[in-house]
């Protein structure tokens, strides 16, 4: 259930996203979702990857800060109401959402989530039958 | 272990007739050898007769940075150059480099003062001491070198830089005490932590450094992280090299040779000397230097002086660390601003690393003030809300610190420059005049 996500923290300069996906598509490393927050200092990326072990040795080796950070990645029907029931639940249940970011593939959107609780995260939407994707199906999109 | 017991233990007495007979000796000597100070001294109504004993000292006048460039490059000298073995010479931050030239006998004088420091460092001559300071125009490789073998140690010449050798060599040869700038021996651990170097593998033990100035905190994370005892040697290329002053393993003050170079402390506005104990800009007169004796040099480091017996048992006055120098401190918006202040308040945050850049600019009439300070990987949050805290943390601590606002910017980590010399920590943008 537990995704790795990525996490690069990066000054505003131009180039330096840009030398992110380099590096990564240099090591042969596909990148399944992609996130930035930015504030007028510094951004943060946050990636989820084919292969998070390999990323993190190649972004290192290249002086990046980066860290690896649980999520969980919710699979919803692409339709209208869909998330608002799940965040719902997740409101309901005293689950506080850090950040999320999402992405739709076709009739399905997935939707990554950072909760400040995640094993209540992941009990709270299970138990409302929520479909969590599985990290080696994410990995591979 | 106390090199030369006699003269490191000796009375307040002993030693004040020690200085007193040599300093009559240097100024004769000068006053008959330099037409520039026998000008100087004629100037303010002195003849060699007038300095009989230390309590004459202050009736000298005061030689600065600008006679060595006045006099560039030998006109201090007050030998013929047939009798100089050596020169070395420090690069100027404006104009000429400074010159200094030693005879044979100053080479062996040095050599001794090193070996006392080292042996004030706690260092044996079954040591193996790696030297990291830079060979060449700079005292701090050759000086160290010539005090190490003097102690009858052995010398590993490595020179600054090479950082993945100087770690080779740590763990091949066995080195057990290294000698660098306190900042190249941080960047030595940073290098050391990449490359899974343990440090229970290495026989390091000492480190003496100096060069440059650092704080307690700085000491503290190179004790930490490389296993070792630091100690502080003090040392300026006018004065004769590294050598001047060291640490004792009590670590609580540097002691002078002060037979050799004798201290004062005075108030850098009124340059009156101030009282016992105060803090203030220290001035050294050499007084047993054959080639280019100085006579009451301003160092521009600010400390102070204790004159009790120390716990080691030598009597040799104690000089506190430098708390900056009176010529690199900042003047921002009206505020005097020392780097090392700065340095303190990073090193007492675990989240940041002790390298930083301080830019500061003119906008208009007012400076603005930017730190650039490196984010520790593991203190790096992924969440936008964390890192602007620990921003927020760094300026204010900056604010109640210094007085002044700070522009903190969070930088990633290797951006600022990392060097085997002298770290260059501030950036003036100003235009002064």
């Amino acid at each position: 259930m537990l995704i790795k996500q990525l996490s690069i923290f990066l000054e505003n300069k131009s180039g330096r996203l840009n030398e992110v996906s380099a590096i990564l598509g240099a090591a042969g490393i596909n990148m399944s979702a992609f996130s930035v927050a930015d504030t007028s200092e510094f951004g943060i990326l946050r990636l989820i990857v084919s292969d998070h072990e390999k990323a993190l040795k190649v972004l290192r080796e290249n002086s990046f800060s980066v860290s690896l950070t649980d999520v969980v990645c919710l699979n919803c029907p692409n339709q209208p109401g869909a998330l608002a029931r799940a965040l719902g639940i997740l409101s309901d249940n005293n689950v506080s959402i850090e950040y999320l970011y999402a992405f739709s593939v076709g009739e399905t959107a997935n939707v990554v989530i950072k909760p400040d609780d995640l094993e209540k995260c992941i009990a709270v939407l299970t138990e409302h039958s929520m479909e969590l994707v599985k990290a080696s199906d994410l990995y591979r999109i | 272990m106390i090199w030369n017991e006699k003269i490191e233990c000796a009375t307040r007495d002993e030693m004040r007739s020690i200085q007193s007979k040599r300093l009559n000796d240097t100024v004769q000597r000068i006053y008959h050898a330099i037409p520039y100070y026998r000008k100087k001294m004629q100037e303010a109504g002195l003849t060699p007769h007038d300095i009989k004993s230390v309590d004459d000292l202050k009736k000298l006048p005061f030689t600065t940075k600008a006679d060595l460039r006045d006099n560039y490059p030998f006109g201090l000298f007050t030998v013929p150059m047939s009798e100089i073995v050596r020169l070395h010479a420090s690069s100027g931050t404006t104009g000429k480099p400074t010159v200094v030239g030693y005879t044979r006998k100053d080479i062996q004088m040095w050599s001794e003062v090193v070996t006392r420091s080292l042996c004030m460092a706690g260092v044996h001559h079954h040591d193996i001491v790696q030297i990291a300071y830079g060979y060449g125009l700079f005292t701090g490789g050759l000086g160290i070198h010539y005090g190490t073998e003097n102690l009858g140690a052995s010398v590993i010449p490595i020179s600054g830089g090479n950082t993945t050798k100087q770690i080779q060599l740590m763990e091949d040869f066995g080195s057990s005490v290294i000698c660098c700038t306190p900042s190249y021996a941080l960047n030595i651990a940073e290098v050391m932590k990449e490359q899974g170097v343990n440090i229970k593998n290495l026989k390091l033990r000492v480190g003496i450094f100096g060069a440059e100035p650092w704080t307690e905190a700085m000491r503290k994370e190179i004790e930490d992280k490389l296993g070792i005892k630091a100690i502080d040697i003090y040392g300026l290329s006018e004065i004769v090299g590294p050598g001047v002053s060291c640490e004792c393993e009590h670590q609580c003050g540097m002691h002078i040779n002060e037979d050799h170079f004798l201290p004062e402390i005075i108030d850098p506005e009124t340059l009156e000397p101030v009282a016992p104990g105060e803090m203030g800009e220290l001035v050294f007169t050499t007084i047993t230097k054959e080639g280019m004796p100085l006579i009451r040099y301003r160092t521009r480091d600010l400390t102070r002086l204790i004159e009790e017996k120390c716990a080691c048992g030598r009597t040799l006055v104690r000089m506190v660390k430098c708390k900056g120098r009176s010529d690199d401190m900042l003047i921002i918006r009206g505020v005097n601003v020392f780097p090392s202040q700065i340095e303190s308040v990073l090193l007492q945050m675990s989240e940041v690393e002790p390298h930083y850049l301080l830019i500061i600019e003119r906008e208009g009439t007012l400076d603005t003030v930017t730190l650039m300070v490196e984010v520790q990987e593991q203190f790096f949050s992924d969440e936008v809300r964390k890192l602007q805290e620990l921003r927020m943390k760094i300026t204010r601590q900056l604010e109640s610190t210094l007085g002044i606002s700070v522009n903190v910017k969070l930088v990633e980590p290797k951006t600022i420059e990392r060097t085997a010399g002298k770290a260059q920590r501030v950036i003036d943008k100003r235009l002064l005049i």
